[in-house]
């Protein structure tokens, strides 16, 4: 019973300090302290703004079938992976912020739409989403100073392996709710992107 | 042998048992580390405000679930359109929100969405699909506008928008669990009386919205 006890005792104080030292995460970039490679494995997932259009590209082109997921899952990891070396390269001060919204918009526009679109045309947006958030990361990372190459093949791991996850569930989809549940998903998507729009707006303003 | 434990995690948290290493780790993400990621200049919001702002009017609740209950009152493919509808359309009014864009009306508009969207679950009216989505969408606008307009100043506020969204789904999605109701014969009418309901609390709101302008 003591043990007990004293077992339960150990785990909040390890909660306590945990939270207490809990890192927050620095700009655009967490830091894990595994060093850059998970540093970019986790930024996709502490980053919304890049995770939305991920997501909403990768249910789209899974609802399509497996062929559109399986293209997706090859071409966006590495229009990023390019994008990032590119940004880090060549653009080190680029800031698009409205049109990486209005491609989570459409995005999400389209996945609730859920219309027959061809496979160039996913492909097409894949590598249009790829080097857009690409070129963005990479530009930011130029600009913290950080050595961007694992940072990106860490991201585009993460890529593959989103993808890899959410298309194969949207492709595995066989009954009407659930793929009328991907579809609010989409709108959602739009919404959150509708907002995010006009934050950017008065913002700017 | 006999004294072997092979189970080393139970060993490393004492005698501890799932329940704890699942409170566990429910704190572990309770961790504020997503919530100051990416945190931009100007970002002084964050998932939790964007979540409490559409749940925090009862104009706004009563319309966005009354949206849930007709939606599920109509029934196959209105179930799941004017929820959809509802969410892009309101994001759209908030956006013009945002952007300092004015539309006269505005709480009037609201407390009058009450009214007629608790009328119409009321009296199980059954307009086209089009129709429907028009009138959830004319008044998804004026929910929208009002909840932009109202948004603390801020650079970027994907969290909060994230947040946002996901509380008026769920309010939708309450909606519709309630409307289900709506397949017994009991819970028919018993739907139709929260359209009532719905319907008066619009009524209340639209009287104070009245007295409000012509004060």
């Amino acid at each position: 019973m003591r043990m007990r006890r004293l077992g339960l005792n150990l785990s909040w104080r390890a909660v306590a300090v945990t939270m207490a030292v809990a890192p927050s995460a620095q700009a655009h970039l967490m830091n894990t302290g595994f060093g850059p490679f998970y540093d970019g494995l986790t930024h996709l997932f502490v980053s919304p703004e890049d995770l939305l259009p991920v997501i909403a590209l990768a249910l789209l082109a899974g609802l399509r079938g497996p062929r559109f997921g399986r293209s997706v899952l090859f071409v966006l990891p590495v229009a990023w992976l390019v994008g990032s070396t590119t940004g880090a390269w060549i653009a080190p001060q680029l800031s698009l912020p409205r049109l990486e919204i209005i491609l989570t918009i459409g995005l999400g526009a389209l996945l609730a739409a859920d219309c027959p679109l061809p496979l160039a045309f996913v492909a097409a947006l894949a590598i249009l989403l790829g080097l857009l958030r690409g070129i963005l990361n990479g530009s930011e990372l130029a600009k913290t100073g950080s050595s961007g190459q694992m940072v990106a093949v860490g991201v585009a791991v993460g890529l593959f392996v989103s993808v890899s996850l959410l298309a194969g569930q949207a492709a595995s989809v066989r009954v009407r709710w659930a793929r009328v549940a991907l579809r609010v998903a989409g709108s959602w998507i739009a919404a959150i992107g509708l907002l995010m729009l006009g934050w950017a707006t008065r913002g700017a303003a | 042998m006999k004294h072997f434990k092979p189970d080393t995690m139970r060993n490393l948290c004492g005698s501890g048992n799932a329940t704890r290493r699942a409170l566990l780790l429910l704190l572990f993400f309770l961790c504020p580390l997503t919530a100051f990621a990416h945190k931009r200049g100007g970002e002084a919001i964050g998932f939790m405000s964007g979540f409490e702002h559409p749940i925090s009017g009862l104009d706004h609740i009563l319309a966005m679930v009354a949206v849930g209950m007709w939606g599920a009152q109509l029934g196959t493919p209105a179930i799941w359109v004017l929820p959809v509808v509802f969410p892009m359309v309101m994001a759209l009014g908030g956006m013009m929100g945002l952007m300092g864009i004015r539309l006269p009306g505005i709480e009037l508009c609201i407390a009058l969405s009450a009214v007629a969207l608790g009328f119409a679950v009321f009296r199980e009216a059954r307009p086209k699909l089009w129709i429907a989505a028009i009138i959830v969408g004319f008044f998804a606008i004026a929910h929208g506008h009002a909840h932009g307009t109202e948004l603390p100043a801020g650079a970027s506020g994907v969290l909060y928008s994230i947040g946002f969204v996901i509380a008026t789904g769920l309010l939708h999605a309450t909606g519709i669990a309630i409307g289900l109701v709506h397949r017994w014969p009991a819970g028919r009418v018993a739907l139709r009386i929260a359209g009532a309901v719905v319907a008066m609390g619009g009524v209340f709101f639209l009287w104070k919205a009245v007295s409000g302008e012509a004060a």
